[in-house]
């Protein structure tokens, strides 16, 4: 996504796409055994984004093993409304930050077409 | 290779996981009670183990059932003389079901399930969302 064209928001989209990967998994693993629940950094892998570095290495540098609140005993670390909640909220981010970038693009259809 | 893991393959294979889990908790459940003439021939539950399997590429790990494991369990031994299936001394074999702890189970995995397809809902709108954006 071209930075200068959307700004913080074409950056912010992609690293919010990810963790809904991230966040998928660790729902879909919520049953392996031994599976440590990950998440995404949002703030660091934004930060890191915006200094230069490209995207696979701004998100892997920011990629974190949670803490569990309680630990199980088969070493699964996945907390079911943890997960949940950072999916809520990834996902209403995801939109708002969709609707900056329509915004954007609207504006520049705009300013293209004279109006 | 395999090709590289999409948000929509991770629940695809994560819902199936959950289903195999689940069937393996309805067969425990069908045999619950079920008698046989010897201990070897007794029916022992089977459990569904899951195993990660990650995706460096897009950085996604999804589920795959890795086994199935069948219990170590005893089978309870019952006296009853007038049972067809009963062995010189009079006894039965009964399978060492756990009827509580199966439907514990089965909950659990439609849980998992209805999760997974909450989950996978939301990211299909907002995929779509950024699709329709003009």
């Amino acid at each position: 996504m071209s930075a200068g064209l959307f700004g913080i928001h074409g950056r912010a989209l992609e690293i919010r796409s990810q963790r809904i990967g991230v966040l998928t998994s660790n729902i879909a693993n919520a049953a392996t055994p031994g599976y440590k629940a990950r998440d995404i950094d949002f703030a660091a892998a934004l930060s890191a984004r915006l200094s230069g570095q490209d995207s696979d290495a701004a998100m892997n540098g920011a990629t974190r093993f949670r803490v569990p609140i309680m630990a199980s005993l088969d070493g699964n670390t996945v907390d079911m409304a943890t997960e949940q909640g950072a999916f809520a909220e990834n996902a209403v981010a995801y939109s708002a930050t969709l609707g900056f970038v329509a915004s954007r693009v609207e504006s520049l259809t705009r300013a293209l077409r004279g109006e | 290779m395999a090709a590289p893991l999409n948000l929509f393959t991770v629940g695809q294979r994560a819902m199936s996981a959950q289903l195999v889990r689940m069937n393996a908790a309805a067969s425990n459940l069908a045999n619950a009670g079920s008698v046989a003439a010897s201990e070897a021939e007794a029916y022992r539950p089977i459990r569904a183990v899951f195993a990660t399997e990650f995706d460096r590429a897009s950085g996604l790990g999804t589920v795959r059932v890795g086994g199935i494991q069948r219990s170590e369990e005893a089978a309870v031994k019952r006296h009853e003389p007038g049972h067809p299936l009963a062995d010189e001394n009079g006894d039965v074999w009964e399978a060492p079901v756990d009827e509580n702890a199966e439907m514990v189970e089965m909950l659990d995995a439609s849980r998992q399930y209805r999760n997974m397809v909450e989950a996978l809902s939301t990211a299909k709108q907002l995929m779509l969302e950024t699709m329709r954006m003009k």
